[in-house]
């Protein structure tokens, strides 16, 4: 856990005034004790991430939000997929391998197929 | 350490300018949060940022070069990126928990599935079966003295489940190896069953005490009487003192459940409860209508006005 004060101690280009403008438009959301916001690992780490798209690689203010929305995204399919594969390593062996089979490019015999 | 220059492909000759633009084209192409599935971006991001924080610092740059420190000063502290959370391997994460599965099962099922369209050998996908979890209703009597319990599992695989002296509510057993199957020689999961200790019509499970309401008639509570009165251990005999009543209170050392940290046995605590006759008794009647007791007794006094 770290607070304002720690975090942007912690990571030497982290301007306060950004920190608090991510902040409000919600890029990070830090859990509020007492009024004020408490970074866990997770959240420290996406604030790192932030701070490299924005001052490193020259990510603008207005298309940040755009990324990180983008890297939400990937994110989330990520964890979709992770649990249809775990799903899928879960069945026997002879459905993994249709399942293999049906994903494969000219594999499937399914409908799905362009006329 | 690697020579920065090298790490980042520029000149030693390179503006600040041409340091970070190299930078930043890496910056792009390795950062791990940017690319999840890259195994080696992390390390490659972490050689290019120490060699960046080197070299776009001028005083660092001047004694690199100067050959007063190496490029090892530059090193940086370990760093937890974002993927490591958001790719829920790690416990703070907010993704869902799926627990059983990790990045490595698949990052192989997709290398399988996507890249090599199957024709790796089997052998390189290897994972281990999922854990599954039931839940195994179980008599209070069970709980208290162990027991060993048969489960049928819809698949028709039947599973061995021994269940432990003063087992308790909610206790978790971990039967290793009884989940899925593994996948390509992996081990198989564990199964974890859930005790869900049912209650006894008449006993009532306290911590290690074993609280029961014995009932007695009017004369054993009268006169006294040996009676038997039912433990988890089986029926034990024991003398009701004269004059009892509903409500005393009698305690069976040692006739609780055994503790099972300390070894120590609980008590049983018996509660008595005088019950009169269910049959006619025109004796009895016939005794209470002449019957002139020596104090004059009121026992809702306290309840009312």
């Amino acid at each position: 856990m770290m607070c304002f004060d720690d975090l942007v101690a912690a990571i030497a280009a982290l301007q306060r005034s950004d920190l608090d403008a991510w902040i409000r438009e919600e890029l990070v959301v830090p859990r509020q004790e007492a009024g004020r916001p408490l970074f866990n690992d997770m959240e420290c780490a996406r604030v790192r991430l932030i701070c490299t798209l924005h001052y490193d690689l020259e990510v603008g203010a207005d298309t940040l939000t755009l990324v990180l929305s983008l890297i939400d995204q990937l994110y989330d399919t990520r964890q979709r997929l992770l649990s249809l594969t775990a799903a899928v390593a879960a069945q026997d062996k002879n459905v993994q391998a249709a399942i293999i089979a049906a994903m494969e490019p000219n594999g499937g015999s399914s409908g799905a197929g362009k006329s | 350490m690697k020579d920065p220059y090298e790490t980042l492909g520029v000149n030693r000759t390179a503006t600040a300018a041409e340091i970070k633009d190299a930078f930043k084209k890496l910056a792009r192409k390795f950062h791990p949060d940017l690319h999840p599935d890259d195994k080696e971006a992390e390390t490659k991001f972490k050689d290019i940022s120490a060699a960046n924080d080197l070299l776009k610092d001028e005083e660092k740059r001047r004694k690199f070069n100067a050959g007063e420190i190496d490029a090892s000063g530059a090193e940086r502290p370990q760093e937890r990126f974002y993927r490591d959370f958001a790719d829920g391997s790690a416990p703070a994460s907010h993704a869902t928990q799926d627990g059983f599965t990790n990045n490595e099962e698949l990052e192989e099922f997709l290398a399988r599935a996507f890249v090599g369209g199957g024709r790796r050998p089997e052998s390189t996908f290897r994972s281990r079966g999922q854990d599954v979890s039931y839940v195994l209703p179980i008599g209070l009597l069970e709980a208290a003295n162990g027991a060993t319990r048969t489960i049928t599992l819809p698949e028709g695989k039947t599973l061995q489940v021994t269940i432990p002296e003063g087992a308790e509510d909610r206790q978790m057993l971990r039967l290793k190896g009884q989940g899925m199957p593994g996948f390509g020689g992996g081990p198989a999961g564990d199964a974890y069953v859930e005790l869900h200790v049912e209650p006894h019509p008449y006993f009532d499970r306290k911590d290690d005490n074993i609280h029961v309401e014995v009932p007695v008639t009017l004369k054993e509570a009268t006169l006294g009487a040996q009676i038997e009165v039912p433990t988890i251990g089986g029926p034990v005999t024991v003398t009701v003192p004269k004059g009892s009543n509903t409500g005393t209170k009698m305690r069976l050392r040692d006739r609780g459940i055994r503790n099972r940290k300390s070894g120590q046995r609980g008590h049983e605590l018996i509660t008595l409860k005088v019950v009169l006759p269910v049959v006619e008794e025109p004796e009895l009647v016939a005794f209470l209508e002449t019957w002139q007791p020596k104090s004059q007794q009121d026992p809702r006094k306290e309840m009312l006005p």
